[in-house]
């Protein structure tokens, strides 16, 4: 793959490209066994991902069994995805042009230090110097908040699990609900420590927590001008962008302000309208376990007089053409960020979403930040996972993201690491039972899916047998902890 | 180049080597001999749904709005209503303060009790409702800011999918898709009631 290195910048300008390093949140500062250990020897946050992931499996697994076209949906869900990703520049000239027909204006940036620049632009345009986020992957890869605190901007995250984040200076670990690691009581901890205000006699229940947190930001909500969001999907036959949530917060940064600045990764655009009738249905079963999430905003450019008059739609490439351009590993780009597959990970339950360093944690993460930043800059990730196929099962677009890990493995030069740490890290992971049944079963040329509990089983039947790997993560490790 | 031209190239390069290939969709995804519109399983099945996730549903006659209206903005204690011009004036609620939306600021609609809305389309088997900002709906923000929602819904608006949905809703409006009272599932996945929108829905489903 090209696009690494300062030499080649100038002559490969139009050639696929990584994500730059120094910006962003797409490399860890330490490889994932070291970090993995550390987290292994937390009880709690084991304890707090264990509680949550399995909440949400029962949830999906019965919502998803309603569906009796479940199957038929993944498949249309998949290849309308390889149907974009085939056409994707045309579908992007195709979005900008119905977005700009509908009153909104669209940037395009190669990569997080542009992206950066242009929405600090904007937001200086305003005069603002606040803004009020909705969550958005996005942002979180390209640093946007520390771009904006640079230049003096304040960015106010509005989603619950977020502020809870950004109040105990922490760091998101899950795609849908970053504050999975925390449980109910630390989150009080966290609101008395660091919510203006709040009532000393706050207690530890979820409904009183979450009316905190709607006294706290409803006045962010009626007096700031400007509101960053990410996207879900975008129309390029409509110029349509859509944000599925649950609170309300996105509603209100989607309808309040005067200023909507919309930043979106350029594999989110769909085709058709249309197609929302499979990504909607997929979407909610798939992520909350839920029919459908209590809001879902559409809009269409600037509607005069409702909503921000002033539209922005900023898409953004870094990493993403290099991820296009491996023929094996494109399909990550797939993604919808629903994350069923970090919920049915026994790595992900585990170490927990920070052990990955980069924003995308869990099977997704291991596929997909490796790509992006180039696979030496993430070398140790493809193979924090066991290969026992849950992901790919459970994805409700259908990547195939054991043979990606597979794939990825032969670029990767094994990484060096501490023994001690791999020792003592490898002695944990030995132990649950759940590991050695996976690698067992990855042994039998991972047939591991017929293990899993219904529904999950199920959609087994017709996948694709990868190759098998050239290691397992239990024969990475055991090599690796000894120092070789 | 611009940052446009330089996206641009990267990925007709990407593409250049072996362009994906594209897997058949299979059939349809929808052939459930769902019933049409407004089908009374369809009533029934929104009604379970919306009650499901902790909606409250009245079901009246056509003629029964005004007072079904009436009764649960009396019954939450609600003084001070906004509705939407084009909201049928037969529908008003007469006994408490009213104000017809012109462009009110959302300080004030923040200090208001309730909305009082009609519906785009409703999906019965996700338990959706559908406010696509027509005359009788208002703009985003007025059934955002006030606590209660009271939304009323007529059979034919009810299909059985969100395709059906889909088919009837352009997308030169903006929707708002709601499914039950504002919620989260942040903290520890369990999905608990009341953030930043309306903590309470309040459906009137009509028989026509
Ligand atoms: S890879 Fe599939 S399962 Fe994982 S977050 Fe993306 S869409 Fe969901």
């Amino acid at each position: 793959m090209s696009g690494r290195g300062g030499a080649g910048r100038t002559t490969f300008l139009g050639m696929p490209a990584t994500a730059p390093p120094g910006v962003g949140n797409l490399r860890g500062t330490e490889p994932f066994p070291a970090a993995a250990r550390r987290a292994l020897g937390d009880a709690q946050l084991r304890r707090n991902l264990r509680h949550a992931t399995g909440t949400i499996r029962a949830k999906s697994a019965a919502v998803i069994d309603e569906v009796p076209d479940w199957p038929q949906l993944r498949a249309a869900g998949r290849a309308i995805k390889a149907d974009t990703m085939a056409r994707l520049p045309e579908l992007l000239e195709q979005l900008e042009a119905a977005v700009t027909a509908a009153g909104g204006t669209v940037h395009w940036a190669t990569d997080a230090v542009e992206a950066n620049r242009i929405v600090t632009e904007l937001v200086q345009a305003t005069g603002a110097d606040r803004v009020m986020k909705v969550k958005s992957m996005a942002t979180q890869e390209i640093g946007l908040n520390e771009a904006l605190e640079a230049a003096g901007i304040e960015p106010v995250e509005t989603d619950l699990a977020e502020l809870i984040v950004q109040l105990g200076d922490d760091r998101p670990s899950h795609i849908l609900v970053p504050a999975i690691h925390r449980n109910r009581a630390e989150i009080r901890e966290i609101f008395l420590r660091a919510m203006p205000g709040v009532d000393p006699a706050l207690t530890d229940e979820p409904a009183v927590l979450a009316a905190a947190a709607r006294r706290h930001l409803r006045e962010t909500f009626l007096a700031t001008r400007v509101a960053v969001s990410g996207a879900n999907f975008a129309v390029a036959e409509t110029g349509t962008l859509a944000v599925v949530e649950s609170e309300g917060n996105g509603r209100m940064c989607l309808t309040l302000p005067e200023t909507l600045i919309t930043v979106m990764g350029i594999e989110k655009v769909i085709p058709r309208w249309a197609d929302l009738g499979v990504f909607l249905q997929l979407l909610p079963r798939a992520s909350t376990g839920e029919r459908m999430n209590p809001y879902t905003s559409l809009w269409t450019g600037v509607t005069p007089g409702d909503g921000p008059q002033q539209v922005h739609l900023v898409l953004l490439d870094n990493g993403r053409s290099a991820v296009l351009a491996d023929e094996v590993g494109r399909q990550a780009l797939h993604c919808i960020r629903c994350s069923a597959c970090l919920n049915v990970c026994p790595v992900y339950e585990r170490t927990g979403g920070h052990a990955y360093g980069s924003v995308y944690p869990g099977p997704i993460g291991a596929v997909l930040s490796p790509q992006l930043t180039g696979v030496a800059d993430n070398a140790s990730l493809p193979y924090a996972s066991s290969l026992c196929g849950a992901c790919y099962d459970a994805c409700p677009v259908m990547i195939d993201i054991p043979s990606i890990l597979v794939h990825l493995r032969a670029q990767a030069p094994h990484p060096r690491t501490e023994a001690a740490a791999m020792a003592a890290a490898a002695y944990t992971m030995d132990h649950p039972a759940l590991y050695a049944a996976a690698q067992r079963a990855a042994g039998l040329g991972r047939l591991a899916g017929r293990a899993l509990p219904p529904p999950l089983n199920g959609w087994t039947a017709s996948r694709d047998m990868p190759a098998a790997p050239p290691q397992t993560f239990r024969q990475w490790w055991a090599e690796h902890r000894s120092g070789s | 180049m611009t940052g446009r031209e330089v996206v641009l190239a990267r990925l007709r390069a990407a593409l250049a080597g072996a362009p994906p290939a594209v897997p058949e969709p299979g059939p349809a995804p929808r052939d459930r001999g769902d019933r049409p519109p407004g089908h009374p399983d369809l009533l029934d099945r929104l009604a379970g749904r919306l009650t499901d996730y902790r909606a409250e549903v009245h079901r009246v006659a056509g003629a029964g709005v005004a007072e079904a209206v009436a009764g649960i903005l009396a019954a939450a204690g609600a003084r001070t209503v906004v509705v939407p011009a084009g909201l049928p004036a037969q529908w008003r609620p007469g006994a408490v303060e009213v104000l017809v939306d012109d462009g009110l600021p959302a300080t004030r609609l923040a200090r208001l009790d309730a909305v009082v809305t009609a519906a785009a389309v409703a999906v019965a088997e996700t338990g959706t409702i559908i406010l696509d900002a027509g005359a009788d709906q208002g703009r985003r923000a007025i059934s955002l800011l006030p606590d209660l929602h009271v939304c009323v819904v007529h059979p034919e608006q009810v299909v059985a999918g969100v395709p059906e949905a889909l088919a009837r809703l352009t997308p030169d409006r903006p929707l708002t898709w709601i499914s039950g009272p504002s919620a989260t599932s942040d903290i520890e996945l369990n999905r608990v009631e009341g953030v930043h929108g309306p903590r309470r829905l309040h459906v009137v489903l009509t028989d026509g």
